[in-house]
């Protein structure tokens, strides 16, 4: 698959995600119904085209790039996070530490009961 | 003098200056990193954040005429989002190995997060658009900043806690999965991935690969999870 087929299938993904969230007025964007239309079509064929992985590939490495522009838009929100410093930092730094903390302990208990009924592996 | 004026109030009208603007800080943000070894402190975003607001206030440029520019890198984001399903196929087979504990620890550790974010951003105070905007936290950012919108948070804060909650994961995350106890190298991955999105999944493929392994896992599952459950969690508490 050439680099621009890949392309439009990302685009088309995102496009019937977005028909599909306007459609049923959902509130997940349409960008994540179409990640998990792609997700879904690569189970059911059970494998994928290299030149899609290489396009998706090169589209992820530059992530963090994208989110920049967004990120700036923080210029108009000083007097809100001036206003409220307080709750922002409590808020993102408590939660973060209690959900590591409690997912953590989930998962290892999980994994644990998995584990025992599963053969172990190689 | 005035020509120099004059070229300048024709670039920074036009797209072109913005756009460039973005990737050479961006660009800047990487360098820096490379050079103090991907310190977590300093985040190429967090970097090209600060350089460009930096750069917009001294030059009395709104954000508006700056996004006219940047939306072309913006657009992006869509289908890279729609890219994230690639990474996800290939974890597939973990994902079936350990279903039942990794869909527990996914379900209740997505709505810990939003839960515990909403309910001490509200004991200190907080407003429903801060409130709201906290919620999708934990989510990698273009996902997160989708569902803030939707819910009626700003994308835009969203887009900054989601950057600090991925540098602060990484920096005390050893601390934290030390103190709770939690040995399993793939829980320790799965709870960072889960918390802390993408900067804690790169600084966990670091460290130990099947952490970072299932880091990544936790980190495209809870994409999912989050576009899916916080916009129903938010409903049902009536924010």
């Amino acid at each position: 698959m050439s680099p621009l087929s890949a392309f439009i299938v990302l685009l088309v993904c995102q496009l019937i995600g977005t028909a599909i969230q306007q459609a049923f007025a959902l509130s997940i964007p349409g960008a994540v119904i179409g990640m998990l239309l792609l997700f879904a079509c690569l189970v059911l064929r059970g494998k994928h085209d290299d030149g899609l992985g290489k396009t998706a590939n090169l589209l992820l490495r530059y992530l963090p790039l994208l989110f920049v522009p967004a990120g700036v838009g923080v210029m108009n929100q000083f007097g809100l996070i001036a206003k409220e410093w307080l709750p922002i930092t409590a808020s993102l730094v408590l939660s973060l530490l209690a959900t590591i903390a409690f997912t953590g302990i989930v998962m290892q208990v999980g994994l644990r009961l998995t584990d025992r009924r599963s053969k172990p592996k190689s | 003098m005035n020509d120099v004026h004059n070229l300048w109030v024709y670039l920074s009208a036009s797209p072109l200056l913005h756009l460039t603007l973005t990737l050479i800080a961006y660009q800047f943000g990487e360098w820096l990193s490379r050079r103090t070894r991907r310190h977590p402190l300093c985040n190429p975003v967090l970097i090209a954040i600060v350089v460009l607001v930096a750069v917009l206030k001294l030059t009395d440029t709104d954000y508006k005429n700056y996004f006219s520019g940047a939306q072309f890198v913006h657009f992006l984001l869509g289908p890279a989002t729609v890219a994230l399903a690639i990474p996800l196929y290939h974890a597939y087979e973990h994902i079936r190995s350990s279903a039942a504990a990794i869909v527990v620890a996914l379900v209740s550790g997505c709505l810990f997060a939003a839960l515990s974010a909403i309910a001490v951003g509200y004991a200190c105070g907080g407003s429903m658009v801060t409130l709201l905007s906290l919620a999708p936290k934990s989510a990698t950012t273009p996902i997160a900043m989708g569902v803030a919108d939707a819910i009626g948070g700003s994308a835009s804060l969203t887009a900054i806690l989601v950057i600090l909650t991925g540098i602060f994961g990484a920096m005390l995350s050893t601390w934290v999965l030390d103190l709770a106890r939690v040995k399993d190298n793939r829980a320790r991955g799965f709870a960072t991935g889960l918390a802390a999105h993408g900067i804690g999944t790169a600084y966990k493929l670091r460290v130990n690969q099947v952490a970072g392994a299932f880091a990544g896992l936790a980190m495209g599952l809870n994409g999912f999870a989050t576009a899916a459950l916080v916009p129903i969690l938010v409903h049902w508490l009536r924010l």
